[in-house]
């Protein structure tokens, strides 16, 4: 039980290798770094391994582990411990953090072997490590928001990593200070959580909504206000309405930066704290429906973008937005396994998309506009069939990850409301088809770029490997939580179930056994087989096959008669432009005419400003008085003492 | 034989001592303003001695002596020091001697 003692190993080895990495890698060579940062993180992924191990001799009355290491702030009844705890949801996260990091560190080596400040990145990189894990392993809130903020950090400082390149230093600035706006609901959402329930602690916490008796319990409202102001949270840092736009932005940072990152973990902390909170958001059912709403809104909204946008990695941002709203719609509908679920499927399918792009991008020596690229396939085999097994798996092609997580969360969701089923079917049509467009546009067709000055090549064997490895997930990964019938176990919802039912309300746990009783598993196979989400996704790759191989003129065609909607949507229905005039002209303004000119210079130095002047001016003044003449001085104290004298027989009046 | 009041007594050394004031104030003369002020010590020895003898106390004889003393020695002090200020500055005017300010 050495890890599970030892529970700060795991965050400590990133931070040990990011400090060595940041205080002593300029004088390093590149390999001295990169095994610094590699071995940091393999250590810290046997670590977890271990973990694992020890976690499986724990009988289920042990779970959760908490391990209290130190108080951390002590005021009043506040009371905030370094405290980590080790549960069923906390072994899946730190397994993807732990796995795909590792997987992109080693393919970093490749994609940024020629790049200035590579021990720079490196110790970003380890960093963001160690913040991620400490936000999944934390036990209570602020804990958590230290991981939070601290990935936040990481985000800003990697997708500002060519900090001489005007666009990435903006988007930088635009992810910090958008994702700002959401903690700043988080941490008010933080506030009433403890005010509410005098601790922070997630067990405390839960275990005071479980135990207090109906007429004690906190209200519904205060609940409902706290599942909002932590949503708001996960809004700003899963890039969801109307949030969602520093996402795109940031993929001005390096590929393996947008694949770990703003693709399979941080952008996953907000559903990770929903799954983290499922028992308050279970008693907030306005909460729980908003959170799907908002989910499948985004998943429709961010697809209708991907469809035209031309960067590759800029369908893969909008794609990655649209995936987050599935993730939430899953959470929202009560559905939290599979929301959890597709977290994982979509951090190995996505991840793997992005580095593939990343070793297209590296193919054609930097260039990302996709009308540049096609024909790419045998140029670069390795790239193009992982990529295309990923492609499979976000698609929901039967058989592959995307396809079992994405089906339950939309039965989940037919079965919570069709309004939203709805919109998550249109939105999964949409996905396979940017998709396969995506595939088609890059790797099919007749190559349209100059091939004498693009000289295509695979990429070396520390970016192909990665890649190999998540495309084995990709497909295999949706195979744990399979159902029985189409030959696996369930194992993933099995292993979660106790994380979702321990604090659940009473009644909820009684009608999900129900509803499973319900379904035969031949028709649910039957059902899964030839339901809308495979017929649907199935028609979105025949779509873009007829649009980008049969007949490649369709689209201009398409794009000609539809002229409106086509510009709306390749703009981005001009959210930037609208926030840039809702908002940020205004706050311009306001900053500049107001805050600046008026509150600024007029008041706060106005008063400092002031204070000194009234100081000079009267001591300019008194100092007339020391004029070196002892007469004057004679004249003072005289009329000192007739003051006094007057004082002194006017009081004594006054007593007699 | 009958006595005479306090008050006479009290009377004259405000008189004297408000003499000593204005002499102080309104003289420019170095000279005369140092008769000012023993002018205005001499009329609170004049109320010391009154007060001494209206209250058959000796508290206020021994303040005058005192204040004889320290004025002797005052005197002798100051007169130094004009002698000495005139010798730099070649007047009595105290308008002119006006250096120490800020």
């Amino acid at each position: 039980m050495f890890i599970l003692d030892h529970l700060w190993i795991i965050i400590a080895l990133p931070l040990l290798g990011a400090a060595i990495n940041g205080l002593l890698g300029k004088n390093f060579s590149k390999t001295i770094v990169n095994s610094v940062a590699i071995s940091a993180i393999a250590l810290a992924f046997l670590s977890f391994a271990e973990l694992v191990r020890e976690f499986a001799q724990l009988s289920a009355g042990q779970i959760p582990v908490v391990k209290t290491y130190f108080t951390w702030i002590t005021a009043g009844q506040f009371k905030v411990d370094f405290s980590l705890q080790v549960d069923q949801l906390t072994i899946i996260m730190l397994g993807v953090v732990t796995f795909v990091s590792l997987l992109v560190h080693i393919y970093s080596i490749g994609y940024m072997a020629h790049e200035e400040g590579y021990y720079r990145f490196f110790s970003y990189l380890n960093l963001f490590v160690f913040f991620m894990l400490t936000l999944v392993l934390a036990a209570n809130v602020v804990l958590m928001f230290v991981g939070w903020e601290g990935v936040g950090l990481c985000s800003y400082l990697l997708i500002g990593f060519w900090f001489l390149k005007q666009s990435a230093i903006s988007a930088g600035k635009k992810a910090f200070i958008t994702t700002r706006l959401g903690d700043f609901g988080f941490t008010i959402g933080i506030l009433l959580l403890f005010w509410t329930f005098k601790s922070v602690d997630f067990g405390t916490i839960f275990k005071q909504l479980v135990s207090t008796p109906p007429e004690a319990a906190v209200p519904t409202g205060i609940l409902t206000t706290i599942c909002l102001l932590l949503f708001t949270g996960a809004v700003g840092k899963s890039a969801q309405l109307p949030l969602y736009v520093w996402l795109p932005d940031a993929m001005e940072g390096p590929t393996p930066v947008s694949a770990l990152i703003h693709a399979a973990t941080m952008v996953t902390a907000g559903v990770y704290m929903i799954a983290r909170m499922n028992p308050l958001f279970s008693r907030a059912p306005v909460a729980m429906f908003v959170v799907a709403l908002v989910g499948a809104l985004t998943a429709f909204y961010a697809a209708t973008i991907g469809l035209v946008q031309t960067d590759i990695k800029k369908v893969l941002a909008y794609s990655t937005v649209s995936q987050l709203g599935y993730m939430f719609l899953g959470l929202g509908v009560g559905a939290y396994a599979s929301g959890v679920f597709h977290l994982m499927t979509h951090a190995f399918f996505k991840g793997l998309l992005f580095l593939a792009a990343g070793s297209v991008i590296h193919a054609m020596g930097g260039d990302q506009e996709m009308p540049h690229m096609g024909g790419l396939r045998s140029k670069i085999p390795i790239t193009f069939w992982t990529m295309f097994i990923a492609t499979f798996a976000i698609a929901g092609i039967p058989g592959f990850a995307g396809f079992f997580s994405k089906d339950e969360i939309l039965e989940a969701a037919r079965a919570s409301n069709p309004f939203l089923w709805a919109l998550g079917l249109i939105g999964a049509g949409l996905t396979s088809f940017y998709m396969f467009r995506l595939i088609f546009l890059t790797f099919f067709g007749k190559p349209r770029y100059d091939e004498h000055k693009v000289h295509v090549h695979e990429s070396p064997h520390s970016m192909t490997v990665p890649l190999i490895f998540l495309a084995i997930l990709s497909t295999a990964g949706g195979w744990v939580a399979a159902p029985h019938l189409v030959g696996g176990t369930e194992y993933f919802d099995k292993f979660l179930h106790p994380v979702f039912t321990m604090y659940a309300p009473a009644a909820t746990v009684g009608a999900e056994g129900a509803a499973e009783a319900v379904e035969a598993p031949a028709t649910m196979l039957l059902h899964a087989l030839t339901g809308w989400p495979v017929i649907i996704a199935l028609a979105g790759l025949l779509l873009a096959w007829w649009f980008y191989i049969k007949s490649p003129q369709t689209p201009k065609k398409l794009a000609d008669s539809l002229r409106a909607p086509y510009t709306l949507v390749l703009h981005k229905y001009y959210v930037d432009e609208l926030y840039n005039a809702a908002i940020i002209r205004p706050l311009l303004w306001i900053s500049t005419n107001v805050l600046w000119h008026v509150v600024d210079e007029g008041m706060i130095d106005g008063t400092v400003n002031g204070v000194a002047r009234v100081a000079r001016d009267s001591g300019r003044e008194l100092r007339e008085i020391q004029s070196g003449n002892a007469r004057s001085y004679a004249t003072w104290v005289v009329i000192g003492a007739v003051g006094v004298t007057v004082l002194m027989l006017g009081l004594w009046g006054m007593v007699r | 034989m009958s006595i005479i009041p306090i008050s006479y007594y009290l009377v004259l050394s405000a008189i004297l001592f408000g003499l000593g004031i204005v002499a102080f104030v309104f003289k420019r003369n170095v000279i005369t303003l140092f008769m000012g002020i023993e002018l205005m010590l001499n009329a609170v020895n004049l109320a010391f001695v009154a007060f001494a003898r209206a209250h058959n106390q000796l508290d206020g004889l021994v303040f005058v002596f005192f204040v004889i003393v320290v004025a002797a020695a005052e005197s002798a002090v100051g007169l130094a020091i004009i002698i000495t200020v005139y010798q730099n500055r070649q007047t009595l005017n105290s308008e002119r001697i006006n250096l120490l300010k800020f």
